[in-house]
C-alpha cells in the first residue's frame, strides 16, 4: 500500500464517519426511523478487507451494520442516506431502510436484520459463483455474536465440505449488543472456533487498517485460488452504542477511553503525519470536504428527494408478469 | 398421456429442467445417492453429478438459505425438505431471506427458488412427522404456495415453480407419491394461481386441496347417491387462494365446505369462510362449514390418529347436515 493508497483510505474512513455522525443527527432530528446501528470505530475492517478485495466485483453481505460496506462496494452514498430517510431514491427505494441496503449492481448483496442470516447466504452465492466458474469470491461480514447462532455452524461446515470460495470477516466488537463476548461464548477467540470445520483463519488488531489489509490479502488470495473458505478475525470496538435505542450503560468507562484512543482514523492519520505524507492542516481541510460534500450534497439530495408513491404499496412482493405463473405450454 | 405415479411425475419434472438448464440444480437430505425418500430425486445423482444433486448434512436451514443465496446469482435450486416436519427450522431463510428480499431490496434482488416437502398424517408417525404446514406457509407476503392433488399438477406445478421468478413453497404429501394419474407428455407448464374445478354441481361446493381434494370426491360420489349434487374446487393455490374462483362457485351453488388435514384454527378454511364472506355473502342460503382435523398433536395410536384427522365420510356429514338431510 503506497502512500497515495493511504491518503485515499484516510480520506475514505473519514467519509464514513461523518457520514454515520450525520445519520446520528438526522435520527435525533427524526428524519431517519426504525433502527439505526453505526460504524464508528470500526471502519478499518470494512475498509481494510475490501480495500484487499475487488468491491464491485466480489460478492458482499452483511448484517444491519451495513451502509459502509454498501458504499465502499460503490453505492452512492447519496443513495444510501436517501434509504435511510426513507425516500423513493434510496438505494432500496424506501422499501428497505438502514438494516436492508441494496446495491446489487455494485454486487453489494444486502444488509440483513437477522443475526447470523446471511453466513448461509453467503456460501450460497459462494456455490453459485463455483457453478458459473467465476473468479469473484463470496465475503460475508458479521459480528461476533452471530458466531453464536445454529447458521454460523451449518454454513462453515458446508464452506469447508464443498470447498466454496466465501470469506466470513469476523468484526469482533466484543458485545451483542449489551452482553459482553465473554458472558455469552465459551470460547471468546473466534478465529480459533473454525478449527473444528478445518477452515484456516487470522486474528488481527481490527483498528489498524494496514494491518487489516496485510492479513485480509492473505485471505482473499486464498479463497480466490479455489482452496475453499476463510475465516478473518478483526478485533475492534463500537464506539456509540448497538442501535440508537441503546443507552451504552454496559460498558466500563475505561474501556471505552482505552478503545478510543485506538481510532482507526487517527491511527492512519498520525502515521501518516509521522510520515511526512501528511499535514494536520491536509487532514483539517480533508474534513472540511468531506462534511461539505455530505451535507450539500448528500443530506440536501435525501431531503429533496421524493418519497415512494402510496399506491406503489405492493410493488415488489412478487415478480411482475411472471408467465410462468399462467402456465400453459411455453 | 402417460399414466404414471406422484413421484415418477415430480422426478420428470426434475430431470427436464435440469437436462434443459444448467444452472438448475437440486438439494436435500438423501436426494442425491439415495435418490430420494420419496424417490422424487431417483437416478438423478449418476445422470448430473454431486456438483447438481446435492446430498447436504442435515441443516435445514442454512441449506435452506445456501439454496436462496445461490438463486441470487441465478442459481435455479429445487430443495427438498424430507419432511414439513423439519421445514420449521427452514422457515427463518423462507420467511425472512426468501420472501422478503425482493421487497426489502426495492425489486433489486430475487429468490427464484422452489422448496418441495411433503406434509400430512401418514401412518402412526407420531406428533413430530405428521405435522401439516400449509396454513403457516400461506399467510407470508412474498412466498408462493401450490399444493399438487394429482401427478398431473406435481409434473406441472413444480415445471412452473423452477422458472417463476418468485420463491415457490410446493406442499406435498407422504401418502400421495404411489398414487397414480395421467400426465401429459408433452412439456406442461401448471398455472401457480387459480383453481381447477374437479367435478361440476349444483347443490353444495365442497373445497379441497392437496390430498383432501379426494376425500372431496369420493364424499361426492356418495351424495350423488343420495341426490345431492356436489361441485369439488380443487384448491390447488393457497397463495394467492382464488377469490374469483371461490366466489364463482358458491354464487352457483350457494353453500360451502372447507375440507383440509390441518386443524381448524387459522386455517385455510378460515381463510376460504373470509373470503366468501368478503365476496359472496348474501349469495349464501347456509352458514358454510369447515371440515378439519381436532386440535392435537397427532397421536401415534392408530384408531386415535384417524379419529383425529378428516376424511370422506365426515365430508359426507356435514354435507348432510348443511342441506337437512
Amino acid at each position: 500500500m503506497n502512500a497515495a493508497d493511504k491518503k485515499r483510505l484516510l480520506r475514505e474512513m473519514l467519509f464514513a464517519r461523518r457520514f454515520e455522525e450525520r445519520c446520528y443527527e438526522a435520527y435525533v432530528e427524526r428524519k431517519i426511523g426504525g433502527f439505526l446501528h453505526l460504524y464508528p470505530g470500526e471502519e478499518a475492517c470494512a475498509f481494510g478487507v475490501l480495500e484487499a478485495a475487488r468491491p464491485g466485483h466480489d460478492y458482499v453481505i452483511t448484517g444491519y451494520r451495513d451502509h459502509v460496506h454498501a458504499i465502499k462496494c460503490g453505492a452512492d452514498p447519496k443513495e444510501v442516506m436517501a434509504e435511510l430517510f426513507g425516500k423513493e431514491t434510496g438505494s432500496s427505494r424506501g422499501r428497505g431502510g438502514s438494516m436492508h441496503i441494496f446495491d446489487v449492481k455494485h454486487r453489494f448483496m444486502g444488509g440483513y436484520a437477522l443475526v447470523g442470516g446471511p453466513f448461509p447466504l453467503a456460501v450460497g452465492m459462494a456455490k453459485g459463483i463455483k457453478m458459473k466458474g467465476g473468479d469473484e469470491i463470496s465475503i460475508c461480514f458479521l459480528g461476533d455474536a452471530a458466531n453464536n447462532q445454529g447458521t454460523f455452524h451449518e454454513s462453515l461446515n458446508m464452506a469447508a465440505l464443498w470447498e466454496l470460495p466465501v470469506l466470513f470477516v469476523c468484526e469482533n466488537n466484543l458485545y451483542g449488543i449489551g452482553t459482553r463476548i465473554d458472558r455469552s461464548t465459551a470460547v471468546i477467540e473466534q478465529y480459533k472456533r473454525v478449527c473444528g470445520y478445518n477452515i484456516p483463519s487470522a486474528q488481527v488488531d481490527g483498528q489498524d487498517i494496514e494491518q487489516v489489509y496485510a492479513a485480509a490479502k492473505i485471505a482473499v488470495d486464498h479463497v480466490r485460488s479455489g482452496k475453499g473458505p476463510y475465516f478473518l478475525e478483526l478485533m475492534t470496538y463500537r464506539y456509540r452504542g448497538h442501535s440508537m435505542s441503546d443507552s451504552n450503560a454496559y460498558r466500563a468507562k475505561e474501556e471505552e477511553r482505552m478503545w478510543g484512543k485506538r481510532d482507526p482514523i487517527i491511527i492512519l492519520r498520525d502515521r501518516l503525519i509521522e510520515a511526512g505524507e501528511l499535514s494536520m492542516d491536509d487532514y483539517k481541510k480533508m474534513d472540511d470536504e468531506v462534511l461539505d460534500h455530505i451535507e450539500n450534497e448528500i443530506i440536501k439530495f435525501a431531503e429533496e428527494s421524493p418519497e415512494p408513491k402510496l399506491e406503489e404499496l405492493e410493488k415488489y412482493v412478487l415478480a411482475e408478469n411472471d408467465p410462468y405463473v399462467r402456465g400453459g405450454m411455453h | 398421456m402417460a399414466v404414471m405415479m406422484y413421484w415418477e411425475a415430480i422426478r420428470r419434472a426434475h430431470d427436464e429442467e435440469m437436462a434443459r438448464d444448467p444452472l438448475v440444480i437440486c438439494m436435500g437430505e438423501d436426494i442425491g445417492v439415495v435418490g430420494g425418500t420419496y424417490k422424487a430425486t431417483q437416478g438423478l445423482y449418476d445422470k448430473y453429478g454431486p456438483d447438481r444433486v446435492i446430498d447436504t448434512p442435515i441443516s435445514e436451514n442454512s441449506y435452506t438459505g445456501l439454496g436462496i443465496g445461490a438463486s441470487f446469482l441465478g442459481i435455479r435450486p429445487i430443495i427438498e425438505i424430507m419432511s414439513v416436519n423439519f421445514a420449521w427450522l427452514a422457515t427463518d431463510q423462507i420467511f425472512n431471506s426468501a420472501a422478503k428480499v425482493r421487497y426489502m431490496s426495492g425489486g433489486q434482488l430475487t429468490a427464484p427458488v422452489v422448496i418441495r416437502s411433503p406434509g400430512g398424517t401418514a401412518h402412526q408417525l407420531g406428533a413430530q412427522h405428521s405435522a401439516r404446514m400449509e396454513k403457516v406457509f400461506m399467510g407470508i407476503a412474498g412466498l408462493r404456495v401450490v399444493t399438487p392433488s394429482s401427478p398431473k399438477q406435481a409434473y406441472g406445478l413444480l415445471k412452473s415453480a423452477v422458472r417463476c421468478n418468485d420463491p415457490v413453497f410446493i406442499n406435498e404429501h407422504e401418502l400421495m407419491y404411489n398414487m397414480k394419474g395421467e400426465v401429459p407428455d408433452a412439456e406442461y407448464f401448471h398455472p401457480l394461481e387459480g383453481s381447477e374445478v374437479t367435478r361440476a354441481g349444483k347443490d353444495i361446493t365442497l373445497f379441497g386441496y392437496n390430498i383432501s381434494v379426494h376425500w372431496c370426491v369420493q364424499a361426492a360420489e356418495q351424495l350423488a347417491k343420495e341426490g345431492i349434487d356436489c361441485e369439488v374446487i380443487d384448491l390447488y393455490s393457497l397463495s394467492p387462494l382464488d377469490r374469483a374462483g371461490i366466489k364463482k362457485s358458491v354464487s352457483k351453488t350457494h353453500r360451502a365446505v372447507i375440507v383440509e388435514e390441518a386443524e381448524a384454527a387459522v386455517g385455510v378454511g378460515s381463510e376460504v369462510m373470509a373470503i366468501i364472506n368478503e365476496e359472496c355473502f348474501f349469495e349464501l342460503d347456509a352458514a358454510p362449514v369447515r371440515v378439519s382435523a381436532v386440535n392435537v398433536p397427532i397421536p401415534y395410536n392408530h384408531h386415535l390418529e384417524k379419529a383425529a384427522i378428516p376424511n370422506a365420510k365426515k365430508v359426507v356429514e356435514a354435507a348432510r347436515e348443511m342441506v337437512g338431510k
